[in-house]
């Protein structure tokens, strides 16, 4: 048994947003008496962090401390219309319907603190601290509780807003054949290396490097978090799991856990990964958003490396030993495509 | 079904409840306690989400005979805080972005303590034992793996200052 040592290389651009049909998300805006800003959402977030971004982006548009800016999104029932999180689109859609819907809530705040200072609207400014000032004279000020509690007891006004982001149906040019599905795209490249076990078949993953560009990283920890779990996920798709092993025969499909293969905690390897950011014209402060790409690129880098290792070209998903040994079989043995490792 | 008297220590609090002749664990804690914290994956003993510690001892809850839990002391995450302290597990998570679902996060948790409790001082290769039997989508395992290692570094047994709560 010999272990062959298999490098892959994948580059890919990856669309943000679909707008097939038309695509759009809402966001409401509202502050509660004492000058909480509430952000209502029908989207949800499934762990991908989009009620901290959507939070952020919110607190960065008010002016308002994060600290008083709360994210709900319980209810698709009651909240704003929402497509949905899916498509990669929650940061870019649902972030820019929070920028529209907190820019016109912000505007109502600083026309109600204008009455209570008893100056121009267009001559005020947050501290981003939870206070509203007068352009050099920040003495002139009113903290943003004050406010709240004046439209709401003695001026009569909700300091809210209301933000809807759509992309319009984007139409097939019958002249060009063009359309405009997508609003922009991420980019993500990725070396894998890996080694294939030439009497079983099996695959290692012995390490992966990778770039992404997300536009602006909005939150950087949390574009990491989702990169490095989401490259788990291709190599897991890439490698381990499928549901008709032998499709279109639908028979040995695993039924459960014990059956359906995934990596465990000791197939973990070293990710080294570089996030590029350019902020994106159009989007949310410039991000983008990492979504789908993140386990997208581990496939086809996957799938090369194991060529590059023993010569076999895997065209189905997922690459199982199965399938090397056959193509190894029909290629007479492992037939490594040689690179130089170094040392 | 007959119902069978259980008394035990859940968190420890005195409990005692009836329950039907054969339910599991999970089902008693969830349904009649009404703790909430483990949850319910597989049913089956795959995926580690329901994991609990009897008498100091990670079991799968959802595999564990209610009956056989008389006299002895159940804990679940519900435990592990205390008010707003958060345990040095939590926090280290937190620290970590071991969670992105959290689905897994109250499994993950009780193995680690389980792991901390009797092995203070894991290596790499004892904590990825410890979480074997869980299964976690989300995150590829590194950060709560890295999570664990720092609790045990700051010594889980302290709790962690109290950390302001952020929705």
């Amino acid at each position: 048994m010999t272990w062959h040592k298999g490098r892959g290389f994948a580059a890919i651009n990856y669309p943000i947003g679909m707008n097939l049909g038309g695509d759009p998300s809402q966001a409401l805006v509202h502050s509660t008496p004492d000058g909480k800003f509430m952000v209502t959402l029908s989207a949800i977030d499934l762990g991908q962090g989009m009620k901290s971004v959507t939070r952020q982006i919110a607190a960065e548009t008010l002016g308002v401390p994060i600290e008083d800016v709360y994210v709900d999104t319980a209810d698709s029932d009651t909240g704003p219309h929402d497509m949905g999180s899916f498509a990669s689109r929650g940061t870019h859609r649902m972030g820019n319907a929070v920028i529209a819907a907190a820019q016109e809530a912000r505007g109502v705040m600083l026309e109600a603190a204008a009455e209570e200072l008893e100056v121009s609207a267009s001559d005020l400014e947050t501290d981003g601290k939870g206070n509203i000032h007068v352009k050099g004279a920040p003495s002139r000020s009113i903290t943003v509780m004050d406010t709240a509690l004046a439209a709401q007891f003695e001026q009569g006004r909700t300091l809210s807003g209301r933000g809807i982001f759509l992309v319009p149906m984007s139409d097939v040019d019958p002249e060009t054949g063009e359309q405009t599905p997508v609003s922009c795209f991420a980019h993500a490249a990725v070396v894998l290396d890996l080694q294939v076990d030439d009497e079983t078949g099996d695959v290692e993953v012995l390490e992966v490097n990778s770039a992404y560009e997300v536009g602006r990283a909005l939150n950087p920890k949390m574009v990491e978090q989702q990169l490095v779990g989401g490259a788990w996920m291709g190599i897991s798709h890439a490698l381990y799991e499928t549901t008709e092993p032998y499709y279109p025969d639908r028979k040995h499909g695993p039924t459960d856990f014990n059956q359906y293969l995934m990596p465990g905690p000791g197939q973990v390897v070293p990710h080294h990964l570089a996030i590029l950011e350019r902020p994106a014209e159009g989007a949310p402060f410039g991000g983008k958003g990492p979504g789908e790409m993140c386990a997208n690129p581990l496939l086809p880098a996957v799938a090369n490396a194991v060529y590059n290792a023993v010569g076999v070209r895997c065209d189905s998903l997922p690459i199982t030993p199965e399938k090397i040994l056959r193509g190894m079989q029909a290629n007479g043995g492992a037939r490594p495509q040689g690179m130089n490792w170094g040392a | 079904m007959a119902k069978v008297p259980v008394r035990f220590t859940l968190n420890g609090r005195e409990t005692a409840l009836f329950v039907d002749g054969g339910a599991n664990l999970l089902d008693v804690l969830r349904r009649g306690a009404g703790d909430l914290s483990p949850k319910y994956g597989c049913g089956q003993g795959t995926c580690g989400t329901c994991t609990v510690l009897v008498d100091g001892e990670a079991h799968l809850s959802c595999l564990t005979l209610a009956e056989i839990i008389e006299g002895r002391s159940v804990s679940t995450v519900s435990g592990l805080s205390n008010g707003p302290d958060l345990h040095a597990l939590q926090t280290c998570f937190m620290e970590n972005f071991a969670a992105q679902c959290g689905y897994c996060t109250s499994g993950m948790l009780m193995a680690a303590k389980a792991l901390l409790d009797t092995n203070p001082n894991p290596t790499r290769d004892e904590v990825i034992e410890a979480i074997s039997g869980n299964l976690c989508r989300c995150t590829g395992y590194e950060p709560i793996i890295d999570a664990i290692l720092l609790a045990a570094e700051r010594g889980q047994g302290n709790r962690s200052p109290s950390y302001g709560s952020a929705r």
